[in-house]
């Protein structure tokens, strides 16, 4: 990379208007470790500026879409204009699985109040009451879960005295999210909202009890594209009970059930690290932080938790796993190192794949040249340890904080203080998270909610081998020549997670970097040196 | 069964959809948008619309889909969007410099209330609009109509903001073309090329939608209709609207600002609708028909007639846009089909009156849903109750198809899964024989795979 990422950064801003620009300058970093760990500031989970064409979607996204959405017998009815519900209609990818063919599935069914006019002039609140108890005669489901879109808030819909009011008349449970997209400033502000209201409305429901020695939740992994499947897989194999996953093939009782469990894994720190902290206050939960993006990754996160169970046995399932899974594991790196050494890669995505795909490209052998998150806060870029010293702007300040004390008959704290102690070695990431930064190369960019002329400037100046990002981005960055990976949707491929997945995704990127169409954008007669004009033939 | 829980029986429903057959306004005027040179559309609202809108468009054409956001936050929801906007013409003039930005409006800008043309005023005024570049608005609230009024209410917004009767007489023809995808407009751009027709189409998204691939990304691909040509849209002999529900606003529009006389058609998807728009070109041009149109349409004809045995009388299920459904009825009718479920999410006070114009009495027990109450679930429940031999539709139909076993042939918005429709034409009598050929394919892929072995055919 033979660009200074300085000069890079001042030459993209260089082109917004002042106040913009200087916004923008603060939105990026080039990261430069310090001898104490520390790695600068980054401003980021501030409002995208109007006009900047962003990555981002709105809070809905984040709490429908996201969080709540994979969950396959949560009835969803979205209460709004057609449209919101109509483009989060199982465009996610989130698979599930249930156990029978009679069991329940809404994943497929895409419901709405479909307001019109008449209940923006005079209130929906009627009509919502109406939809839920016809949603609740056709499906009969365990439970409904409500979502507010923009213009809901605004006419003052009470959507959740219409829940409470539903969930009586009907004897199961309704809950509602004020999710209205104008919220917060991205998805985030969504995952939050859906972390608070699945904690207090669900977590704690259902009383079943384990025998299983190792029982644990796996939060904020959704499922795209089957990962969970694979994460699942590897979890029996190694002998860990696995009660609930937020939310990947997940269903409503085992959520319910979640409190029983003696850990919390987290996957997506960014959209479910609530849920981990309000757990651990309430039922004395620990949660470490893993990850399963990645062969190496994936290692470590399951040496981690037989580390946190501290059992031989265990310990000793974990390594025959690991030692079944990477000699294949190694036999792919190695043919793919061969064609796809020194390539170069850019993520700009989410909330935590930008972080946790680094890992896959750099088992490959490629550098990742710049990176950054679409509605990640400071902790995912800088570490948890900034959280002390984020300042929370007005725009996120309305989104509840919930105060959680320890239950009063289920609060069971599963470490001793010694215990805990032991297990605060930063290389376990206990109830902590490093962030993306201190991970990366000195002098890599770092750009938190890139804007498409900063996206494309940055592929014209370092030509990437590679760039990840979402579907929005995908073509215009192919038009640049460049091939382009969904790391939401995955492009339809996938899963990625685990062992398995590690090598699905080599295979994917090999393909793509390998590609023989990049070589013939151009015409042959394009190619051609230019000739001189044929001399005009004389008129006789 | 991906759709285990829908029953045959139908209960009754009055708040609650289930699958629409429609979406929201801003999307069709975001389309509709991209059908203009250089133009940067423009959502007012919090940003997760616009996102959707993107995204959706982008995963049906596998295309940039450029368009930036007002980014409302709880502030500007409390306080209205004028600020959000101001800051945003700024920002997308210095950075992206457009020609054009097309603002369209969201369920939450609508509202609250604010007024587009006085923040544009006030843009002009503060000087956020350099000089010779163009910031025009449409109102597209998606709580009334779906996605075709917003299409609609765009067309409409181009002609009342572009269109100029200067007095001259041009020697051209408007042609509305309606919600369709960039190769339609291609091809129909062609057909009246060969037919020596001068025509101003817009919106016109080919070479916009379908750019190739060129190792360099354009912001503003080279297709799209200029505001030259627009504007000149007011000197035309006449406009060809096609789309009664997507283009009579804006040929209305036309016919009211510069008096441009218009004539409306259905869209010219099938022989018979061909017909009648090649027709209407002929008169309103004073033209004559080349031989290589008539051929064409011979062709169209003969393949019709060869393949005949395996399409009539089978029963077709079809849902999607006003405008689309009733011609794709009028070439099913054509073919001796029997398009028996039709249905739209679109409120549309004509629809079933044209749809029963083009059936005739040729399917007696036709059921013709539009509207509220008018999704996919209840068309679903209509097959239970007795089966059709094809589905004609978008993506969201392969549950249905897949969970009942039914050929289906995708066609309208979106198409989230297959690529022909944003390369080959469903219009025009070339467009008739990809749609025909699809669905012979349909039928005779599926004889194919479930014939018995000894009457598995060679020649079909
Ligand atoms: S808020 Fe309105 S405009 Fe936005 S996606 Fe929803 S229905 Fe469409
Ligand atoms: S992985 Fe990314 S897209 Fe998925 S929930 Fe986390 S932040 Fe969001």
């Amino acid at each position: 990379m033979a660009h200074d990422a300085h000069e890079v950064k001042k030459e993209m801003v260089a082109i917004y208007p002042k106040k913009l620009g200087k916004k923008r300058a603060e939105q990026i970093v080039v990261t430069e470790l310090g001898p104490d760990g520390s790695v600068p500031e980054i401003k980021a989970n501030v409002r995208s500026s109007p006009g900047i064409i962003t990555q981002r979607g709105c809070a809905y996204a984040g709490c429908k879409g996201v969080v709540i959405g994979p969950s396959r017998d949560i009835l969803s009815i979205v209460h709004g204009p057609i449209g919101c519900s109509f483009y989060a209609w199982l465009t996610r990818r989130n698979q599930t699985r249930p156990p029978s063919d009679s069991d329940p599935n809404f994943i497929t069914y895409c419901l709405s109040t479909d307001m019109t006019e008449q209940e923006i002039v005079f209130g929906g609140e009627k009509k919502l009451k109406a939809a839920i108890k016809e949603a609740y005669d056709v499906f009969h489901p365990k439970a409904i879960a409500v979502f507010s879109t923009c213009p809901v808030g605004l006419i003052g819909d009470d959507v959740h005295a219409v829940a409470r009011q539903m969930k009586e008349e009907l004897g199961i449970n309704v809950f509602a999210f004020s999710c209205e997209g104008y919220r917060g400033v991205s998805q985030s502000a969504g995952h939050h909202i859906a972390n608070n209201q699945l904690f207090k409305h669900v977590i704690g429901l259902n009383e079943l009890a384990h025998e299983d020695k190792f029982t644990i939740n796996l939060l904020g992994e959704y499922n795209i594209g089957g990962d969970a499947f694979v994460i699942e897989d590897l979890f029996r194999r190694c002998g860990i009970k696995l009660i609930a996953t937020f939310s990947g093939n997940s269903d409503y009782d085992s959520m319910a059930n979640s409190h029983t469990a003696d850990l919390n894994l987290v996957m997506c720190h960014r959209s479910i690290n609530y849920m981990a902290e309000m757990m651990e206050k309430k039922f004395g939960i620990p949660w470490l932080k893993i990850n399963f993006i990645g062969a190496a990754a994936t290692a470590k996160s399951l040496r981690k938790i037989a580390e946190y169970f501290d059992d031989a046995e265990l310990k000793a399932k974990v390594e025959t796993v690991i030692a079944e899974e990477m000699p294949k594991v190694d036999v792919a790196q190695k043919d793919v190192k061969s064609r796809c050494q020194g390539k170069t890669a850019m993520l700009f995505v989410g909330g935590s794949r930008a972080h946790h795909y680094q890992v896959l490209f750099k088992e490959m052998g490629m550098e990742i040249v710049a990176a950054g998150y679409e509605f990640g806060h400071r902790d995912d870029y800088e570490g948890r340890k900034v959280l002390p010293t984020i300042k929370v702007d007005a725009d996120s300040k309305n989104i509840e904080e919930i105060e959680v004390r320890p239950d009063e008959t289920r609060y069971v704290p599963r470490l001793s203080q010694e215990r805990k102690a032991q297990l605060a070695d930063p290389e376990l990431e206990f109830q902590d998270y490093v962030g993306m930064m201190p991970e990366m190369e000195d002098g890599t960019l770092v750009i938190d909610d890139i804007s498409h002329h900063e996206t494309e400037r940055l592929i014209e100046l370092y030509k990437p081998s590679i760039f990840c990002a979402g579907i929005k981005e995908k073509y215009a960055v192919q038009k640049m020549g460049i091939p382009c990976k969904q790391l939401h949707s995955y492009d339809y491929g996938g899963p990625y997670a685990g062992f398995e997945g590690a090598i699905n995704f080599y295979r994917e990127i090999d393909r793509m970097v390998n590609m023989k169409v990049w070589s013939l954008v151009k015409a042959p007669w394009q190619t051609l040196a230019p000739q001189p004009e044929p001399a005009p033939v004389a008129a006789d | 069964m991906l759709l285990r829980h829908t029953t045959a029986e139908v209960t009754e429903r009055t708040a609650l959809t289930i699958n629409p057959a429609k979406t929201c306004q801003p999307i069709g005027a975001m389309y509709a948008a991209l059908g203009v040179h250089g133009c940067l559309p423009h959502s007012h609202g919090s940003q997760g619309c616009c996102s959707y809108h993107r995204s959706t468009l982008t995963r049906h054409y596998k295309e940039p889909v450029m368009a930036a956001t007002s980014s409302f936050t709880e502030g500007s929801s409390v306080f209205g969007g004028q600020a959000n906007l101001l800051q945003a013409f700024e920002t997308i003039f210095t950075v992206y410099n457009p020609d054009i930005v097309a603002v369209h409006t969201t369920c939450l800008s609508e509202t609250i209330g604010d007024d587009i043309s006085q923040i544009i005023s006030k843009a002009k005024a503060d000087g956020k609009i350099p000089e010779g570049k163009h910031a025009i608005h449409a109102n597209t609230p998606s709580y009334v109509g779906s996605h075709i009024t917003g299409f609609a209410n765009m067309a409409k917004s181009l002609v009342t903001n572009f269109a100029e009767g200067t007095g001259e007489d041009k020697k051209q023809i408007n042609l509305l073309p309606g919600w369709v995808e960039p190769p339609d407009m291609r091809e129909l751009k062609c057909l009246a090329h060969r037919m020596g027709v001068d025509v101003i189409m817009f919106p016109d998204t080919s070479d916009v939608l379908d750019a190739p691939q060129t190792g360099k990304h354009e912001l503003y691909p080279k297709g799209g209709a200029t505001v030259a040509q627009i504007r000149s849209a007011g000197d035309s002999i006449g406009t060809i609207g096609l789309g009664h529900s997507a283009s009579t606003r804006a040929a209305s529009a036309l016919e009211e600002k510069c008096e441009v006389a218009n004539e409306m058609l259905e869209l010219p998807i099938g022989l018979q609708a061909t017909d009648r728009l090649i027709e209407a070109m002929r008169v309103m041009a004073g033209v004559k028909v080349p031989d290589i149109i008539t051929d064409e349409r011979g062709r169209l004809l003969d393949m019709i007639a060869d393949m005949h045995q395996y399409i009539h009388g089978k029963r077709v299920a079809l849902w999607g846009d006003p405008d689309q459904l009733v011609s794709l009825c009028d070439f099913l009718v054509c073919l001796d089909m029997k398009p028996v479920y039709i249905l739209t999410g679109t409120p549309s006070t004509r629809f079933e009156k044209r749809v029963r114009a083009v059936l005739g009495d040729s399917v007696p027990d036709v059921k013709i849903r539009k509207g509220s109450g008018a999704d996919m679930f209840l068309m679903h429940q209509w097959i239970k109750q007795e089966s059709v031999d094809l589905l004609i539709g978008n993506t969201y139909g392969k549950y249905i198809a897949r969970d009942e076993n039914i050929p289906f042939v995708r066609h309208g918005f979106p198409i989230l899964d297959r690529v022909g429709h944003a390369y080959f034409p469903t219009v025009g009598y070339r467009g008739g024989m990809y749609l025909l050929e699809k669905i012979l394919n349909a039928f005779m892929d599926r004889q194919d795979r479930e014939a018995l072995e000894e009457k598995f055919e060679l020649t079909m």
